[in-house]
């Protein structure tokens, strides 16, 4: 069936089954490729995404679940100022060695500094734990969140 | 067109000509590549200047986040002498006629380009140099460059490089070896912090991964496959799989019985990935009987067993005579060490996007061989290598796994089929379940020490996988592993056992586990002998010399490794008290052309669950550091990559299928358990090499050293997981 969505403050229809999740309605039907699919099994974190300025999985949500909610994606999070600060640190530090995950990595740190801008290690490593980064260039993610936060120079 | 230039090390040639569209182009090629006679050289851009300064250097080899297609452009990019800023990168055609060597492993990216990228860079700027001197009507000497421009320091003249490409593009390239490099002394770009040249794409979401290809008309894959390696498709009712809408094809693929090859399975292909997933998950495949049932992990450890209580099979290194030197020995110290198969995991899983047309197959792949998956699907699909047309994508890691190229023989055969372009995509339980799994192994040790405590024998028995002729892939020991060649009697030997599933080769092959077994039992001999960690490895190294012939990768300069083992207990502190609980654990490794010592401090919490709290590196790759933010990143990833499989990570068998399928059951260090890393390079005057590995083999035993420290237990079995209960 058709649903309608909000992707980036753009209204776009997708015409699937229900219980295809967000991702794969966004990088197979929709074109936008940035939210990646790592695990299938919101393990991972590659797919994350906001809805309504949340972070979610998008491989583990079912679009007739998305509802009103507004999805953003990596292609728009930097049209706000904290997903814009985020991206510039991310590259300021030289965060990601593959980078796969860092689409992932950008949107959970982006809704962390939204909701807490200046946050603890504390905070950080638990609003971060649920994305991998099989590289494990954790140590300049963890930096460049702290670059964003106004908490470190790059 | 200008006269071929050779480059006898590389069999490689430097063209310069002029660009389409005006600007100087220099080119590689390999002489004696098949070309109809009198015809002109085929032209890859490999350094394009255009008038209007902006330089285009073609990223030769893959990028799998290892930092090359930005690191092998800076060195190219330092000796043209040219504004960083003023760089394009292109990823260049995958073509070994052309560009020689694009596949990257082994840490040998940086060695092998060092030399040829730097003197492509120079020859370009005396080509600018001696076009600016005809300009000028001045001889080249005393012309010097700045970034991007030619000058001469007595007339304060300047002309852009864009000025003076017209005029380059009509010149004879110099022979390389006889262009100077500049001093590092002078260096604008090598040495200095270069973020990713990706990282705008990768931090806005813009396509970059082999996941990413979109093509027009493009149909999505799966390919269903049996958990037991190699098991035929017994039987199956496609129709389930035709019924679910937006599903295209459904169909057997017979397949071989390589399990390097096209092996049997089921393709569902769809007008979407989750459409053909859903056909996939909606069949029930019936699996013939396979041999490859009778191996799991269990019967494999009792043979293994077995093995190490016969005499070995093989004699890989003998000095002295180590049964006199035992029997002679103020103390014996035996111990028994292993370590269990591991899954590379890379984040992207497995794909490939093919699309077959008129007899001929054009492929983006992530792949870090592709030219080895050109000659596969040459010779699964029966078509010639010219045939195929593979562009070379970002990785999502790779970490080895992307060596083998059996996903891209699989997406060539599947859109053959439908006569479609198509991208298949693993699920992450194929991903974890078709994977060439780093090998396990058994190690038998036994050494002697004198009334001193010095190491006066050693006996080592391996038993790893292969037959009488060779090992398994990935599975080779190294009778030349430290301390061989350091003391008079020393025996290494292996036994082995065959293996029907698949292995591959892991970050930093072989040294992955040799580091946790050598440098472990080494640790246990300091402590038998009542040394310090620390000291005693220095007292096992000796003075400073070679082990081994000059030259030769597996020979071991015992001053370097004694230089970062220096470095690293100065950093850490090594001696310091630490907390009751907490421990420091110490480590050392030549692998991969590099030498690197680990300190690691750890403690044991509650229910015996380890806790890293830091780890200290000193790593000898060479008298230059190229990129000091990509090298801190190898050095770090490799640091934690290590923590992690050495905590927790294994692949087991049972009848013949991985028991592991996703991150839950494989899992991964993460953030909150990655601790600090301190990186220390100590540059000494030999060739740059990699770094993509070889801070990984001392990290195992580092850890395990440091929790031997902290609680009195030895670890001798990977990974830790609930061990230290």
């Amino acid at each position: 069936m058709a649903f309608t969505l909000t992707v980036n403050g753009q209204t776009r229809t997708a015409d699937v089954d229900g219980d295809t999740p967000l991702l794969w309605v966004l990088r197979d039907t929709l074109g936008l490729v940035g939210a990646k699919f790592g695990c299938g099994a919101a393990l991972c974190g590659a797919c994350t995404v906001h809805l309504d300025g949340a972070p979610a999985r998008a491989c583990v949500t079912p679009i007739s679940r998305v509802g009103t909610r507004a999805v953003t994606t990596i292609e728009g999070v930097g049209k706000t100022p904290v997903g814009a600060k985020v991206q510039a640190a991310w590259q300021a530090v030289d965060a990601p060695q593959c980078g796969y995950c860092q689409a992932g990595q950008i949107m959970s740190a982006t809704a962390l500094l939204t909701a807490k801008p200046k946050p603890t290690d504390a905070e950080i490593d638990a609003a971060m734990n649920g994305n991998l980064c099989r590289c494990a260039a954790y140590l300049r993610i963890k930096k460049a969140i702290k670059v964003a936060a106004g908490l470190v120079e790059a | 067109m200008s006269e071929l230039l050779e480059k006898p090390s590389r069999r490689l040639f430097l063209q310069a000509g002029a660009a389409v569209g005006g600007g100087l182009l220099l080119s590689f090629e390999i002489r004696g590549a098949a070309r109809a006679a009198g015809t002109a050289p085929s032209l890859n851009a490999f350094v394009r200047i255009a008038p209007d300064g902006i330089v285009t250097i073609a990223a030769k080899r893959a990028e799998i986040g290892q930092g090359v297609r930005t690191s092998l452009p800076m060195m190219i990019a330092e000796e043209l002498d040219v504004d960083w800023a003023k760089v394009r990168i292109e990823q260049a055609p995958v073509d070994a006629k052309v560009y020689g060597d694009q596949w990257v492993g082994g840490s040998t990216t940086t060695p092998d380009e060092w030399e040829p990228s730097r003197q492509a860079g120079a020859v370009g700027r005396a080509m600018l140099i001696q076009a600016a001197a005809q300009k000028w009507n001045v001889p080249t000497e005393g012309l010097v460059t700045e970034p991007g421009f030619v000058v001469d320091p007595r007339t304060k003249r300047r002309a852009a490089y864009g000025e003076l490409v017209e005029a380059a593009a009509k010149l004879a390239p110099p022979d390389p070896k006889t262009v100077p490099l500049k001093d590092p002394k002078t260096y604008r770009i090598v040495g200095k912090f270069h973020p990713q040249s990706d990282n705008l794409a990768i931090v806005t979401g813009e396509p970059l991964f082999g996941i990413d290809t979109r093509l027009p008309g493009m149909l999505y894959a799966t390919y269903a496959k049996a958990p037991v390696f190699g098991a035929k498709v017994a039987k199956v009712d496609l129709a389930p799989a035709k019924a679910v809408k937006g599903v295209r094809a459904a169909f057997v693929v017979e397949g071989g019985t390589e399990l390097d090859g096209l092996l049997p399975g089921v393709a569902v292909v769809a007008d979407s990935w989750w459409s053909a997933r859903k056909g996939r998950d909606a069949l029930e495949i019936v699996w013939a009987d396979s041999p490859t049932a009778a191996q799991s992990s269990a019967t494999l450890a009792a043979q293994a067993k077995a093995l190490s209580a016969q005499t070995p099979h093989k004699v890989l290194r003998q000095d002295g005579d180590v049964d006199a030197a035992l029997a002679k020995a103020a103390k014996v110290v035996k111990a028994s060490y292993d370590y269990p198969f591991l899954a590379h995991a890379t984040l992207e899983p497995q794909n490939c996007t093919a699309s077959w047309k008129d007899g001929k197959v054009e492929i983006w792949a992530p792949a870090q061989d592709p030219e080895e998956g050109r000659k596969l699907v040459a010779k699964i699909l029966g078509i010639a290598p010219e045939a195929i047309t593979i562009h070379l994508t970002r990785s999502g890691g790779g970490f080895g796994r992307r060596l083998m190229n059996d996903v891209m023989v699989e997406a060539a055969w599947i859109s053959k089929a439908v006569g479609a372009p198509v991208k298949l995509v693993w699920t992450r339980e194929d991903d974890t379940r078709h994977d060439f799994y780093r090998p396990a192994g058994w190690y038998d040790l036994t050494a002697g020490l004198d009334a001193k405590g010095d190491l006066v024998a050693w006996r080592g028995h391996a038993v790893s996988f292969g037959d009488d002729k060779d090992f398994a892939r990935g599975a080779e020991i190294d009778g030349n592993q430290f301390p061989a060649r350091a003391i008079a009697n020393y025996v290494q030997a292996v036994s082995t056992m065959p293996l029907d599933l698949p292995t591959g080769w892991l970050r930093a092959p072989g040294n992955n586990a040799f580091g946790f077994v050598m440098q472990g039992f080494i640790d246990e001999l300091a402590h038998a002998a009542g040394q310090d960690p620390v000291a005693y490895r220095r007292r096992l190294l000796g003075e400073a010399r070679l082990l081994g012939e000059p030259g030769k990768e597996d020979t071991v300069d015992t001053g370097r490794l004694r230089g970062v083992l220096d470095r690293v207990a100065a950093m850490s502190g090594w001696g310091r008290a630490v907390p009751a609980g907490t421990g420091l654990g110490v480590a050392m490794h030549y692998s991969h052309q590099g030498y690197v010592a680990v300190v690691i401090e750890a403690s044991v919490g509650e229910g015996g669950k380890p806790t890293v709290h830091k780890a200290w590196v000193a790593v000898d790759v060479g008298r230059q550091i190229v990129n000091p933010s990509g090298a801190e990143q190898q050095v770090q990833g490799s640091v934690l990559d290590a923590i992690g499989s050495t905590l927790r990570q294994k692949i087991t068998f049972e009848n013949g299928a991985a028991t592991q399928a996703n991150f839950n059951t494989f899992p991964l260090l993460r953030m909150a358990e990655a601790p600090p890393v301190e990186v220390a390079f100590v540059l000494t005057d030999h060739k740059p090499t990699g770094l993509g590995e070889p801070a990984y083999p001392p990290t195992p035993p580092a850890l395990c050293n440091a929790l031997f420290a902290a609680t009195g237990k030895r670890i001798r079995s990977l990974p830790i997981a609930d061990q230290l209960a």
